[in-house]
Parts: C-alpha cells; sequence; structure tokens
C-alpha cells in the first residue's frame, strides 16, 4: 500500500476530529463528513483534508466524498447503527480495503464482529484503562 | 404468525391494527412512552417502549419466536441493524425494512433483509407511469418490478377499441388479464372485442410496457 492513504474519517465529533486532524498531519489524504457544520471546528489548524457537509446515512453524502478512492474508512459518528451501517456500505458498496467501526453499546459488538466487521468498542476500551490504572494505584499505594 | 414491528407513527399505527384483525400475535416495539401508551390503548398488542435495535428489548419482544420482523423508522440505520440483529442473533426467519434513501434498497438485501422497501421508490414509480397518462389509474410492481400491473381505461381516440385481442398487435411479455365493462369483470379471450370505456387490467413486463400502451391507446409516454 502507498505511504500516504486516502482516509475517509465519518464523524467530526470528539473521535473523529483528534483521527482526522491526526492523519492528515502525516500527509494522508483525508476526507472527513459530518452533518453538523460546527463538528469541523474541532478539527486542528494543520487539517488540510476535505471537509463534507452532509448525513453519512444518505448514499449520495458517500459518493460526493467518493469512498470508493478509499484505502481506508473509520466510522465514528455518535450513532452505533450509523457506523455500523456505514461500515457495511463501505465494505460492501464501496470497496473499501480496511473499515474501522466504533461501537459504544457492547451489546452490538459480538454481533458484528460475527459479521465479519473490525468493531472498536471505546467503551469496553474505556473500562480496561480504568482498571489498569485503579490497579496500578492500589499496587503504588501498597509499596 | 408472530409479527414484531418496529416503528412509530402512523404506519406502525395502522400497520399493527391491520396485523392484529388479521389474527396476527402482533408485538410493537416504540421509542417514544407517550406514544407507545397510546398504541397500548388502542390496538390489541403487546407495546414495549424502548429501542428495537437493542439485543435486550428484541428479546423481551421474543424475538426468538417471531416469524417476521418489520422495521419501519424514520432511519435506515435503525431499520438495518433492527433486522440484521433480529435475523442473526435471534434467528428470524423473514426480515422486511422500510428503506428511507432509495438508494438503499438493494445494499439492505444484499446485507441478508427478506425485503427492503422504498416508499419514495413506490410513489415515483406510481407518479412516473401516471404523468402524461391520466387514464392510467393504477400501477404497481410485483415481485421487485420483475412484473407491473396496471389499470387503464380505454377513451374513444384509442386505435383498440372494436379490435379483438387477437388483431391487436401485443407484445409478447404483455397480456390483458381482466376486462371490467358495466361494473362486470370478465377474462378476455382471442375473439374479445374491446369497447370505449373499457377498464383493462394489464399485466406486463416492464420492457414491453411502453409498447403495450401505445397498442391500447395509441399515445406514445
Amino acid at each position: 500500500m502507498a505511504k500516504f492513504l486516502e482516509i475517509t474519517v465519518i464523524g467530526c465529533g470528539r473521535l473523529g476530529s483528534i483521527l482526522a486532524s491526526h492523519f492528515s498531519q502525516q500527509g494522508h489524504n483525508v476526507v472527513v463528513i459530518d452533518r453538523d457544520k460546527s463538528a469541523f471546528e474541532h478539527l486542528t489548524e494543520e487539517f488540510s483534508g476535505f471537509a463534507i457537509y452532509g448525513d453519512a446515512a444518505e448514499m449520495q453524502v458517500l459518493q460526493e466524498a467518493k469512498l470508493e478512492q478509499a484505502d481506508c474508512a473509520i466510522a465514528v459518528t455518535g450513532k452505533d447503527n450509523l457506523n455500523i451501517m456505514v461500515s457495511q456500505l463501505a465494505k460492501t458498496v464501496f470497496d473499501v480495503p480496511i473499515v474501522l467501526t466504533r461501537i459504544l453499546e457492547p451489546a452490538r459488538e459480538e454481533i458484528y464482529q460475527k459479521l465479519g466487521l473490525t468493531i472498536i468498542s471505546t467503551t469496553k476500551i474505556s473500562a480496561t484503562a480504568f482498571f489498569q490504572t485503579l490497579q496500578q494505584q492500589l499496587e503504588e499505594n501498597v509499596s | 404468525m408472530r409479527v414484531i414491528l418496529i416503528g412509530d407513527g402512523k404506519l406502525a399505527y395502522f400497520l399493527g391494527k391491520k396485523f392484529v384483525a388479521q389474527r396476527h400475535r402482533v408485538t410493537i416495539i416504540n421509542a417514544h412512552p407517550s406514544e407507545a401508551e397510546e398504541f397500548s390503548h388502542q390496538i390489541k398488542a403487546t407495546v414495549i417502549v424502548g429501542d428495537g435495535t437493542h439485543p435486550p428489548i428484541l428479546k423481551e419482544a421474543e424475538a426468538e419466536k417471531a416469524d417476521l420482523v418489520l422495521a419501519l423508522t424514520a432511519y435506515d440505520e435503525d431499520n438495518l441493524v433492527a433486522c440484521q440483529i433480529a435475523q442473526h442473533y435471534y434467528g428470524v426467519p423473514r426480515t422486511i425494512a422500510l428503506v428511507n434513501d432509495p438508494a438503499h434498497q438493494q445494499f439492505f438485501e444484499q446485507m441478508g433483509i427478506t425485503v427492503a422497501f422504498s416508499a419514495t421508490q413506490i410513489l415515483a414509480n406510481l407518479i412516473e407511469k401516471r404523468a402524461d397518462f391520466e387514464d392510467i389509474a393504477n400501477f404497481f410492481a410485483v415481485d421487485g418490478g420483475q412484473i407491473g400491473i396496471t389499470e387503464i381505461i380505454l377513451d374513444e381516440d384509442s386505435p383498440a377499441v372494436g379490435k379483438t385481442l387477437q388483431n391487436l398487435n401485443l407484445p409478447t411479455g404483455a397480456l390483458i388479464g381482466c376486462i371490467i365493462r358495466q361494473d362486470k369483470a370478465f377474462v378476455p379471450r382471442g375473439w374479445s372485442h374491446l369497447q370505449v370505456g373499457d377498464r383493462l387490467i394489464l399485466i406486463s413486463q416492464p420492457e414491453h410496457y411502453q409498447q403495450f400502451l401505445e397498442v391500447l391507446t395509441g399515445k406514445v409516454e
């Protein structure tokens, strides 16, 4: 794969804006989609990609974002189901080779993993971080 | 049949009522507490307040025993996920989803939804077929549009008036299924004559539809 990738980030909230800004700063070609125009204010000044204003639940918006050209799609809107649908669209309709899906509700994780999505459960990851940090602090206090 | 209906508004309400009248066992999942309460008073169905894409809610609706899940919300992503979870997690054999964006229809079926229907597409087809063609009373597509059924009324300008069916140059993929004349319906034979004011029920494949209409009305759409 080329050194610089075409990356599409769906959702420009707290997480999406960090990812989009970071990839852009690294030199990748980034397209970020959000249906709320003010969300793009989260992007850092170093962001030099494209911002597409529209609802990712509309096929035309994904076409305007030229999703079929992406090497990687990252679905990180605040809605789990939207992330799931857009990811399945990216894989099956737009043939995007790498698709990552953020899910907040752990109950949906297992089933969609079985259906072939690559899920990042931010809720589970935060829980693990809390447990580990607590464990470390307890150990430090003991010693 | 056990039916789970996920959605809100008039569509879910009247469909729920209709299924109950047809003696199906209906469970409605509605996300809005006040509307759900209204449904539970007006429809003889089990009504659950909640998110129909959330596995525990589907479990509460006894999805594992359901024969059919219908997802009718205004959000395509919710309709897709509700049907997929019902199907893959609870083994529901048939799922029907409303697609709000008609461009999603094929994708939904590709993702395993038994039937994805687009109200926009159905209405657009209806209007398209009617445009400039006021004698066409009705159109609906059967089996994903492989066959269309249309009703037309013959006016005095029709070149088909006075002819028998066997003398009309009808395309092969098209037939007149029924003639309604003075409120009596009959299935025509080759020697049946067409008259002014006849209402014809046409059955045709879409590719032969235009030619079919031309033969009967003399007009080109």
